[in-house]
């Protein structure tokens, strides 16, 4: 009997989405029962932990009746039924899509990202949308206009950001499954910090189109989940090319659950000296490398390796991804839709005083750094030079794969951090993402998965990156992991 | 004091020469926007067509219309004597960011220093001379929308139908050294590009309009004078008078002992006059950068050899038909090129001609009285109520003698007046020459008998007074006589004592 077959038995929140999906075609129940009990939990649970901005309703209870008419009409997907929670950072019509930004409290979407019609096609109900950093600019959650969401494994703690509701959601046990996006960290980040499962694709796997830009040359759309298998469901349903996105990649479908379940015996693991230098916590590096002596018990060897690049991963990142923002966040002008100031002289007193009410403080930030580095004189020093340091962080990667099938190392340098500890200071929120802002700027797939505990009970997460299109092959990887292990499977009290 | 006075004489002598170069933005005649599906169609009800693209909903993103991009590439082929030097085969989009309230996404998508096509040539003809202007470049862009004062009490509406709208902006080498001169080229670029199908060149509906950069130095002087932009030239007209405002002012600033400031000025028409809009220094700062929504454009060879072959043949090959085969002079070949259709009709024209000596009679026949009845009643050649094979055959007339040239100007309008071939009209009205020496001999002793004063006045050496003669020979003949003929007999008749 097999680990996952083991859990069926556990009630369903518990269960993994692989699970459900065999219960709902057993019929041991049905998607509305299933979409109610986690919509009694959220409404149970959401106080606490803050995960959604828009919580469940109707047209969840809706798409799940509809869900279970496909399965008697015999026309059931893998995903069909599966109750999944969406960041606010998805436009989905007929909901309201925030993006955690007051300037978009009033902005009801008129239609489906890419990602939800994928899901809705899928048979998959939309169980809300969840909290995050605003615009998505934010490593703790904290940025929100809708306030910070709390982490379940300790409420005085952050989730981590910006994916934080959608992290914070799955480790509750709020929902089976979550779709998040990641720019510099924002799913592995907050899946880490949370002993949850996130996966940030290669750029171009996931359809950019409805998915609210930040940073568009960084953004990636991924899933997030309890194990790697079902991470890999997820995938599935959400990656496939988009002529609406031109970054989209023409690729043939795939199946990313085909390594599932694959012998790991002989995979050459890569260790960047950089990833354990001193810049991590002590519990974390412990959990990590009790990880890898895990993965060599499993057969696989471990090779030294350098990214001398990857120091100046965080400079560059705040280069270029507050450039790109600026400039895609220019369209919120109070003008046609979204926030505009109650009172105002003319025309530039109107966008003067909607986006200075509009936006928050971190959001500000970055328009006016972003602005900066793309102003006449200081674009050459700044962004040009941002972008050639970008190719050779890609480079340091290409080299590494030479030697190695994939990276591994912790997701971030700490566990959860208390609310309100980073706010004052920038700069320290910011290096949380050190580990994980390379793959962004690569452009290639990083994998959070639970690793162990500190020594207050936070969970520690172990970042796998593999070269580009290997999802399939991280998450067959991670799924070995997890059939020798079961921190993945460890839920946080004072949840029931 | 002194000093100024000094100054002003000293630049008064000076003679000055005018340096022009333009931005033309030609609206690329696709079904749907640069960036976008939504329809282009103009005048449709506001915000009609504008998709949640066009209106920068959050999350959407821009895909670039490949139609739009053939269209460039056409220019750029034919620009360069349907060659592809000048086309990158990879150009980079790029953000032109600044706030508008009719400009939906805070930045305008454009082309910045990678553009899809640099370089090529316009010959253009002045007072019969050719010359030709360098292009510095074409880069794809989308238009923005329109913003509406008229109709609304204390705010603004904003049409974004023309939001995304493909533009090909167009950027000319500062190669034009007078108003007539940059109105010439103005012309066959708006010809040219309607030639090669790319835009409708409706001036009114915007869909071809120029911006001027006019600068002034003294005659041959190598350094350029600081330039003023102007923008909004919406007619030939407006661009030759905003140049000619523009330039003469500067001159008098220059001469007042001034310094010109760059600047954007807008042109008034109703006061023929052009204003500042904004100084350098209130220039934006348009940050711009490569769009990470859009990958480089990349042209491929197999794709520019396809549209190479569904070119037409281009006016500079045309002209050179024209003058190589018809032996027309190149001032005017260019005149029958100014227009695909002109040339088309022109061409149709000289292969249906009786006789190579014809031809020159058939081309004053089209720069002449066609061009003024087009000009007269407002239309396009294609819309010409006297057709090629009818042209010709009316000009057949006066070859073989039946009409008088004054004959066959009332042939040609009444066909033009629909009253049908010139054929049945000269059998219907009678206009038949008489060339028949007989009679016109007869007509002629006639008219020497009843003159005897004008005879002896013409043979005392007064010439005026045989032109008399031969319009009483005329009047006779209720302008029938071949007029060639008439003075050959009453010269013949007179001389013989």
């Amino acid at each position: 009997m097999s680990r996952a077959e083991g859990h069926a038995s556990l009630p369903m929140h518990n269960a993994t989405i692989k699970s459900l999906a065999t219960g709902l075609a057993a019929r041991q129940y049905s998607s509305v029962e299933l979409t109610r009990h986690f919509i009694n939990r959220i409404n149970g649970l959401n106080k606490k932990l803050n995960c959604f901005i828009s919580p469940p309703d109707e047209k969840s209870l809706k798409q799940a009746a509809a869900a279970d008419a496909m399965r008697s009409a015999g026309k059931a997907q893998p995903l069909t039924g599966i109750p999944i929670a969406q960041k606010d950072i998805f436009c989905a019509k007929g909901w309201l899509t925030t993006c955690g930004s007051r300037m978009l409290s009033n902005f009801t979407s008129p239609y489906d990202a890419h990602v939800v019609e994928r899901l809705n096609a899928a048979g998959a109900v939309n169980l809300g949308k969840t909290n995050m950093d605003e615009f998505a600019m934010g490593s703790s959650n904290e940025t929100s206009w809708y306030g910070p969401v709390k982490n379940p494994w300790d409420v005085d703690k952050v989730p981590g950001g910006s994916s934080g509701g959608s992290a914070a959601a799955v480790a509750a046990r709020l929902a089976p499954g979550a779709i998040g996006t990641d720019t510099g960290g924002s799913i592995r980040q907050p899946a880490a910090l949370t002993g949850i499962c996130g996966l940030k694709p290669t750029y171009g796997v996931v359809s950019r189109y409805g998915m609210i830009a930040f940073a568009s040359s960084l953004d990636q759309g991924g899933p997030l989940a309890r194990s790697a298998e079902d991470l890999a469901l997820l995938l599935n349903a959400m990656a496939g090319f988009d002529p609406r996105d031109s970054t989209s990649l023409d690729r043939k479908p795939e199946d990313y659950a085909r390594e599932i379940g694959k012998p790991i015996r002989g995979l050459k693991i890569g260790l960047p000296e950089e990833f354990f230098a001193k810049g991590a916590a002590p519990d974390v590096v412990k959990a990590v490398e009790a990880a890898v002596a895990e993965f060599r018990k499993l057969g696989c060897e471990t090779v030294e390796v350098s990214l001398p690049n990857m120091k100046l991963s965080v400079p560059v990142y705040y280069v270029l991804a507050p450039a790109e923002a600026s400039s895609n966040l220019a369209r919120y002008d109070g003008v046609r839709y979204g926030y505009r100031a109650p009172e105002y002289a003319d025309l530039l007193d109107l966008y003067k005083k909607s986006r200075a009410q509009g936006f928050g403080p971190e959001v500000k930030r970055r328009i006016l750094i972003g602005t900066y580095v793309l102003s006449h004189g200081y674009y050459d020093a700044y962004y040009i030079q941002a972008q050639r340091v970008r190719r050779l962080i890609a480079r340091d990667f290409a080299e590494v794969f030479k030697r190695c099938d994939v990276i591994m190392g912790p997701t971030s340098p700490t566990t959860a951090f208390r609310v309100g500890e980073k706010m004052g200071d920038p700069v320290q929120m910011y290096l949380n993402d050190i580990y994980t802002i390379p793959a962004n700027l690569a452009g290639l797939p990083g994998l959070s998965i639970p690793c162990g505990f500190d020594g207050k009970g936070l969970p520690v997460g172990l970042q796998i990156v593999g070269n580009y299109f290997a999802e399939a092959r991280m998450l067959g990887i991670a799924h070995q992991y997890q059939q020798a292990t079961d921190w993945h499977m460890r839920a946080p009290k004072g949840i029931d | 004091m002194l000093f100024g006075v000094l100054a002003v004489k000293r630049v008064l002598n000076v003679k000055w020469e005018i340096v022009i170069g333009l931005e033309t933005h030609a609206q690329l005649n696709t079904r749907s926007k640069m960036f976008s599906g939504a329809a282009t169609a103009f005048g449709a009800a506001p915000n009609t067509q504008a998709c949640a693209v066009d209106i920068a909903l959050p999350g959407v993103l821009p895909v670039a219309n490949r139609d739009a991009v053939e269209k460039a590439v056409r220019f750029g082929l034919a620009v360069n004597g349907n060659t592809a030097v000048n086309i990158n085969r990879r150009s980079i989009f790029a953000r032109k960011n600044y706030f508008y309230p009719d400009l939906p996404k805070g930045y305008q998508i454009s082309q910045y220093e990678t553009p899809i096509v640099k370089g090529g040539t316009i010959p253009i003809f002045v007072d019969g001379k050719e010359k030709t202007v360098r292009l510095t470049r074409a880069h794809l862009e989308e238009d923005a929308g329109k913003s509406l004062h008229e109709g609304f009490r204390d705010s603004t509406g904003i049409d974004l139908n023309r939001a995304g709208t493909p533009l090909l902006e167009i950027v000319s080498e500062p190669d034009m050294r007078s108003a007539q001169e940059a109105v010439a080229y103005a012309k066959a670029l708006h010809a040219l590009v309607r030639w090669i199908e790319v835009c409708d060149g409706n001036m009114q509906e915007g869909s071809f309009r120029c911006d001027a950069n006019v600068s002034v130095r003294p005659a041959g002087s190598d350094k350029l004078g600081t330039r003023c932009e102007i923008k909004n030239l919406n007619s030939f007209r407006f661009l030759e008078r905003a140049i000619e405002f523009e330039a003469k002012r500067q001159i008098e600033v220059l001469e007042d002992g001034g310094a010109i400031g760059q600047e954007t000025r807008l042109y008034d028409a109703d006061r023929d006059e052009t204003r500042s809009m904004r100084t350098k220094e209130e220039a934006h700062d348009y940050r711009y950068f490569p769009d990470p929504d859009l990958l480089p454009l990349e042209v491929s060879e197999n794709w520019i050899d396809t549209i190479k072959t569904s070119m037409p043949d281009l006016p500079q090959a045309k002209r050179n038909e024209f003058v190589s085969r018809y032996e027309l002079s190149p001032s005017q070949a260019a005149q029958l090129t100014a227009s695909a259709e002109l040339s088309k009709f022109s061409t149709s024209v000289f292969q249906s001609a009786t006789s190579k000596e014809r031809i020159p009679h058939l081309t004053s026949w089209i720069v002449g009285p066609l061009t003024a009845k087009l000009n007269e009643e407002n239309l396009e050649i294609t819309e010409s109520r006297i057709l090629p094979e009818q042209l010709v055959r009316l000009d057949y007339r006066i070859a073989d003698g039946t009409l008088s040239s004054k004959m066959a100007k009332e042939v040609f309008d009444a066909t033009w007046a629909g009253e049908g071939d010139p054929d049945a009209i000269i059998e219907k009205r009678g206009l038949k020459q008489i060339s028949d020496s007989g009679e016109l001999e007869r007509v002629c002793d006639q008219v020497i008998a009843a003159n005897a004063q004008q005879v002896a006045d013409y043979r005392s050496g007064k010439e005026k007074a045989f032109n008399s003669l031969v319009g009483q020979v005329m009047k006779l003949t209720k302008g029938k006589a071949n007029p060639q003929q008439v003075s050959e007999i009453l010269k013949r008749k007179l001389a013989d004592r």
